[in-house]
């Protein structure tokens, strides 16, 4: 379950966590925390979207578009403001 | 006894439910196809079922209203109702999590994996004995569009029970997780083709070439396959066979009179003219069988195809940034599709927006923006005659009146609008049978709603005629028929009876003789100004009255302001 925010903090900076939606389209990462209200946190949750779930960004859209991702055999389209609250760690490729 | 099909959204319960009631509901590669909960039978040796399809839902702790709706349908069920969880079988970990949420609902469930012929080509292993061993319910593979393992499946429906299975609730995905690595192996395998193609229609740069590539060929195939079923089926039909015949009764019926020029209708130069006699069997059969039903196939075969292989979530995904401009987001590009073909379906499948604002929004601009089949293949063959300019006026003015209509309602209409949240099914090859039911479930659909209804307007035409009210109403509304769109009175004719039939409602222009700018203008209006009969119902079911009747007023004005300015810009 996810920690509800109470600290402000932009939710791009974060050390080495970067939001879905600022991550590269190809590049992998594993879910660490779910910015969001319980309603974003249940929805997410309901498909298989949860902290350590590890996911791949297959694309994004121009002008703050949907971003699609692939966790396990789905792919799931998200919008850009669902996409920010999702904090991921980037898995690097070897 | 009642059978619930549950699953998630996209996993094929409506194709379930087809095979075991041969009830034919439409099925689609996307998530939402379903928005109604449909009722069948089925007979087996030993009993009678009811079987209900509901709407696709991930969780028992409902995140939307479908789900909760699936949830109260659930706790209201006896004791003895058993539940059929439909899962994919290429997505078996996420299907678990709803499966799991049943079993601990201690309801009687049976678990059908379909898609199983799919996870051969994705190289995904599932031990069937382990899963029932552990989920302690039977558990069957099937392929519910070949029927392969159907029978299998309604065989062990009687052994559906509570299951015994024990887990922690908290750590539901962790216990989903064990199951997983006990029952499923994954091999190694490369890209196939149609994963290539679909990362290819999602990434910006080659997405849009992609959607500009299939909506243009979609047009140029419905344009080629509807004119070609007209020019070398329709119209010889009607001319060479069905004319001789039409011929025989006038004669018969005197050449004149009013039951001959309801049935036959006036004779052009002596001879049946299926525009301009409006006659019950002559104008009042071909346009919807000669004119609009070529048009109607060509629209649902494309579409079908389309829909069938998953290409609209991705369109979805792509247009996603302009629909928010409008208040809605990417999905609401799929009833604006369905409407295309009729308003009718395309209304409903709004209920795969959630919000009532969004609802509100993409029903109004659809109504007033998205012209069904049955106009468009008449406009096209009318306007079409002065060239392609004239038409491409008609569209590209119902296009910027949708998109501007969209941006002000987003700007004034109050309450939220939702981001997309979809799960993007894989590319599929469809079945050709599948298809074909599809396609034929649509036209039977259109035939038995539009028929009736066209004749209805011919008739009624008649009447308004002999009656003098066309005249009547014309006189009254002349200042605005004449002053504002610059039409002739006798166009108000072709309003009335647009709230019947549009098509019917264009068919009136024919006589009139009108020029160019009257047609693109009159065209655009009978466009815009009110849903027709059908879609008027189905819109006051769906927002209710009061809500209808503010979308009504938007049409109306907008209508009037277009037209208008259309008839002070063309020359």
């Amino acid at each position: 379950m996810s920690k509800s925010n109470k600290n402000k903090k932009p939710a791009d900076y974060t050390g080495n966590r970067i939001s879905l939606a600022r991550m590269q389209a190809g590049q992998r990462g594993r879910i660490v925390e779910i910015n969001g209200g319980q309603g974003l946190v249940r929805r997410l949750e309901a498909i298989g979207i949860r902290e350590g779930r590890e996911i791949k960004k297959i694309s994004k859209q121009w002008m703050r578009g949907p971003v699609l991702l692939q966790h396990g055999s789905s792919q799931v389209a998200l919008g850009f403001g669902m996409a920010s609250k999702v904090l991921v760690e980037i898995i690097r490729e070897d | 006894m009642k059978i619930f099909l549950m699953g998630n959204p996209n996993v094929g319960k409506s194709a379930v439910f087809n095979r075991l009631t041969g009830v034919d509901v439409v099925v689609s590669n996307y998530p939402g196809t379903t928005v109604e909960f449909t009722k069948g039978s089925l007979k087996t040796k030993e009993q009678d079922y009811e079987l209900i399809d509901m709407p696709g839902t991930y969780t028992l702790e409902p995140t939307n209203k479908a789900e909760q709706i699936a949830l109260e349908v659930l706790k209201s069920r006896k004791d003895s109702d058993v539940v059929i969880n439909v899962v994919e079988a290429t997505n078996l970990e996420r299907s678990l999590n709803l499966t799991l949420q049943l079993l601990n609902e201690r309801v009687p469930v049976i678990v059908a994996l379909n898609f199983w012929d799919e996870t051969k080509h994705k190289g995904i292993i599932i031990d069937i004995e382990k899963l029932e061993n552990i989920l302690k319910v039977p558990c069957i593979p099937i392929c519910a569009v070949t029927s392969w393992g159907v029978n299998r499946l309604v065989g062990r429906i009687k052994e559906a029970k509570p299951s015994r299975f024990q887990y922690d609730k908290q750590g539901r995905w962790h216990e989903i997780g064990n199951i997983i690595d006990q029952v499923q192996t994954i091999t190694h395998r490369h890209h196939t083709l149609l994963e290539r193609l679909s990362d290819a229609s999602v990434k910006p740069l080659t997405a849009l070439p992609i959607a500009v590539a299939v909506l243009f060929f979609a047009f140029k195939l419905i344009r080629f396959i509807g004119e070609g079923i007209i020019g070398y089926v329709c119209e010889p039909l009607f001319e060479n066979l069905w004319s001789p015949l039409m011929m025989e009764l006038s004669s018969f019926l005197g050449s004149e009179g009013f039951i001959h020029n309801l049935i036959i209708g006036r004779l052009v130069d002596g001879q049946v003219d299926y525009g301009n006699s409006f006659g019950l069997l002559t104008t009042g059969l071909f346009v919807p069988l000669g004119a609009v039903l070529p048009y109607v196939f060509a629209f649902y075969l494309v579409l079908s195809f389309l829909e069938d292989f998953g290409y609209l979530p991705r369109l979805a995904i792509m247009t996603d940034t302009l629909m928010h401009r409008l208040g809605l987001h990417g999905l609401a590009i799929v009833p604006m599709l369905l409407g295309l073909g009729c308003n009718v379906p395309g209304v409903l499948s709004t209920r795969i927006l959630e919000t009532r604002r969004e609802r509100f929004i993409s029903i109004t601009i659809l109504s007033i923006g998205v012209p069904c089949a049955a106009l468009q293949a008449m406009v096209v063959g009318l306007v079409g005659r002065h060239g392609m300019a004239s038409l491409g006026i008609v569209y590209a003015t119902l296009f910027l009146v949708w998109l501007i209509l969209g941006v002000l309602m987003n700007l004034t209409v109050k309450g939220k609008s939702p981001e997309i949240f979809i799960e993007i099914p894989p590319y599929r090859i469809p079945y050709l049978r599948g298809l074909s039911k599809k396609i034929w479930i649509r036209i039977k659909w259109f035939i038995k709603e539009a028929v009736p209804f066209v004749l209805l307007g011919v008739l009624i035409v008649n009447l308004l005629y002999t009656l003098g009210i066309i005249q009547f109403v014309g006189r009254i509304a002349a200042p605005v028929v004449t002053i504002v769109l610059g039409l002739p009175q006798e166009a108000i004719g072709a309003l009335l009876v647009g709230f019947l039939r549009k098509d019917v409602a264009v068919g009136m222009l024919i006589p009139l003789e009108l020029t160019a700018k009257q047609l693109v203008i009159a065209s655009v209006v009978l466009a815009m100004y009110f849903p027709c009969v059908a879609t008027f119902t189905t819109i006051v079911k769906e927002l209710g009255f009061v809500d209808m009747a503010k979308s009504a007023g938007i049409m109306i004005v907008s209508s009037l302001v277009v037209g208008g300015l259309l008839n002070l810009i063309l020359v």
